[in-house]
């Protein structure tokens, strides 16, 4: 706990500069049409960080930390990193970060620059980042970081969170994390990587089957399927302090999904001889019934103000997802296209969800608007794709994958552009969630 | 005329009577030789009846033990049966087919036949679906061969149902003749 307070005060901005003129914060959302952010990437130049400070460890920061903010932005999809090769500057040779010969950038396509200078002092470190609009000749974003050497990555991600902030208007992602079910140790666990694959930690050892993980919207509590116990039974697990419930009800006990900002959930539970959806309480206890139809109901999952809940019915005869006003109690079908729709994900923004639709006995991602417009086929012709969910800003969709052979974890922007793999790791990996964004990290 | 008789009464006695003396002499003499023949022969057949009469009881045993291993074999290939012979569905379906209908009748009649037994129905679906639908769907299928066997007379706290979903695939495969055997319902006793 001391630890970490040393830590957060240790990281901190220690200045923020901005060009007189661009004003105030976001006042660059036209840089990304938010409407059709990825028809066209933005030529971005980043070159290797100034190295302010002499030494090898100066050296190898500068290299490190310039490539990953230059990986972190092209993560987004909203970017094309241009190639250093091309560059006609090396930003050793700058007497000043302050002076930019713009000319040097546009010549070579770039729109935006991002130059940066790592000084090392005392096993501190401080970094110096800024954001040009290279052919308006702007300083748009500008600050300096101080922490120690090992946040180089926080202090990077900080910067590219102002960076899409700036650009968006949206804070992004860069504070989540994904959960996802891993069978490297041989059985199925649940795993959790910060949101680009990095540092991927086994987070339960049920040694047995254990599926859907489930984040809640602070980002504390986790919901999971886990045959621990030797039939599937739902758990509701703390991260952090060792906390939690097992709700162990004859039949199946799965598709947890907290509701927003409620310590509240809803699962599918089958004691009453019928997979129905409930509401329970976050220690476990049942609040109400919310589906009342013979055959299978399950899969939740809630609009973002808690007002309706996706689901998926076999009620028609095939599984279809189906929106259920929560006041009214009102039921409509989405989806009509094919005979097997499954695994709906509700957009962070509320428009539209996500779901895994089957056609030749494969599951491809769709995207549908919850007017029932669209839907738009996300995948094609690469495997059996499943369990799409959104990135807190809805800029982007995880997914599972066979496009390689064993089912792998996949990333796509919303508009199922750069579609690429999220991570590398041994055994199979499943059913991704993708995580809110985290107050404290 | 009395005494004549007499006379004659007496000589039938006798008569016959020393025949048999001479008769019984002769016999004597022989006797001598043929009684530990005889005794021989008797300790013999007495040795041979009871040697008979011993293969016949190993026999009889041998027949019991034959009819019991016989009927362990049966017993025990009833319950492999029991245990082996699963029951397959149809694609996103929980319906009983015609065919696992008679597999389940089987399965009912040995449960009958075994009234200590409680068994557990496992539902398991081929990979196509996806994970958390299958999981619902196993226990559909489950269920569906609960409620059969107990419309059949099986009391339902004797049969525990799980589904395992896709989890589970008896054919690691990915083609039909995989899907086809690993969308079933499988029993275990408890």
């Amino acid at each position: 706990m001391k630890n970490c307070f040393i830590k957060t005060i240790c990281l901190i901005v220690i200045a923020s500069f901005m060009m007189v003129g661009t004003g105030i914060c976001g006042a660059g959302y036209d840089y990304i049409d938010i409407t059709h952010p990825f028809l066209r990437k933005i030529p971005i130049a980043i070159p290797v960080f100034k190295e302010i400070s002499p030494g090898d460890d100066t050296k190898r920061l500068s290299r490190t930390a310039s490539d990953l903010l230059a990986e972190t932005l092209e993560f987004t999809g909203y970017f094309k990193i241009l190639d250093r090769d091309a560059f006609l500057v090396d930003m050793q040779t700058v007497t000043s970060l302050a002076n930019v010969n713009f000319y040097n950038w546009t010549s070579i396509g770039a729109e935006l620059l991002v130059t940066g200078g790592g000084l090392i002092q005392d096993n501190q470190v401080e970094m110096e980042l800024r954001l040009y609009d290279t052919f308006k000749e702007k300083l748009l974003v500008g600050k300096r970081y101080k922490g120690l050497i090992k946040d180089q990555r926080k202090i990077v991600r900080r910067f590219c969170s102002e960076i899409i902030f700036f650009l968006t208007g949206d804070k992004g992602f860069f504070n989540s994390e994904i959960a996802f079910i891993s069978k490297n140790s041989g059985n199925k666990e649940i795993y959790i990587c910060e949101f680009d694959g990095y540092n991927p930690r086994q987070i339960t050892q049920t040694k047995s089957i254990t599926l859907s993980p489930a984040w809640s919207s602070d980002g504390e509590w986790l919901a999971y399927t886990s045959y621990a116990k030797g039939k599937p039974d739902l758990y509701l697990k703390h991260l952090k302090q060792k906390r939690g419930a097992v709700i162990s009800k004859k039949g199946i006990n799965i598709t947890p999904a907290w509701v927003p900002n409620q310590f509240a959930l809803a699962a599918t539970l089958s004691f009453s001889g019928d997979p129905e959806i409930y509401l329970l309480t976050g220690t476990g206890k049942i609040i109400k019934r919310l589906t009342n139809k013979r055959g299978i109901d399950l899969s939740p999952t809630w609009s973002p103000d808690a007002k309706h809940m996706g689901f998926v019915s076999k009620r028609s005869g095939t599984p279809q997802i189906y929106i259920k006003d929560i006041s009214s109690g009102e039921v409509k079908r989405l989806t009509f296209q094919g005979q097997y729709n499954t695994q709906p994900s509700w957009s962070p923004k509320g428009d539209k969800l996500a779901y895994a639709g089957m056609g030749n006995g494969r599951n491809d991602i769709f995207v549908i608007g919850i007017d029932g417009q669209g839907p738009i086929q996300m995948t094609h012709d690469q495997g059996d794709n499943e369990a799409p969910s959104w990135s807190p800003d809805g800029s982007l969709i995880v997914f599972s994958s066979t496009r390689e052979g064993p089912s792998r974890i996949y990333v796509m922007t919303a508009y199922g552009t750069d579609q690429r793999r999220l991570l590398v790791l041994k055994g199979e990996q499943t059913e991704p969630d993708w995580s809110p964004r985290m107050v404290n990290n | 005329m009395r005494k004549n008789l007499l006379i004659h009464l007496a000589m039938v006695l006798v008569i016959p009577g020393l025949l048999f003396t001479v008769s019984c002499a002769k016999k004597t003499i022989r006797s001598e030789t043929s009684l530990t023949q005889q005794a021989e022969d008797e300790a013999a057949a007495k040795a041979a009846a009871e040697k008979a009469e011993q293969e016949e009881l190993v026999r009889q045993q041998a027949i019991e033990e034959l009819r019991l291993q016989e009927e362990a074999e049966r017993k025990a290939a009833a319950r492999n049966l029991f245990l082996n012979e699963d029951i397959f569905f149809e694609f996103d379906s929980s319906v009983l087919l015609a065919e696992a209908q008679v597999i389940l009748k089987k399965k009912a009649e040995w449960l009958i036949n075994n009234p200590d037994v409680t068994a557990t129905i496992e539902g398991h679906c081929d990979e196509r679906g996806t994970n958390e639908y299958n999981l619902a769907l196993g226990d559909r299928r489950a269920a569906s061969a609960k409620t059969f066997l107990m419309d059949l007379g099986i009391a339902g706290s004797r049969l525990n149902c799980i589904s395992y979903g896709e989890e589970r695939p008896v054919d690691p495969g990915h083609n039909e003749e995989a899907w086809a055997k690993n969308r079933r319902g499988h029993f275990t006793i408890n």
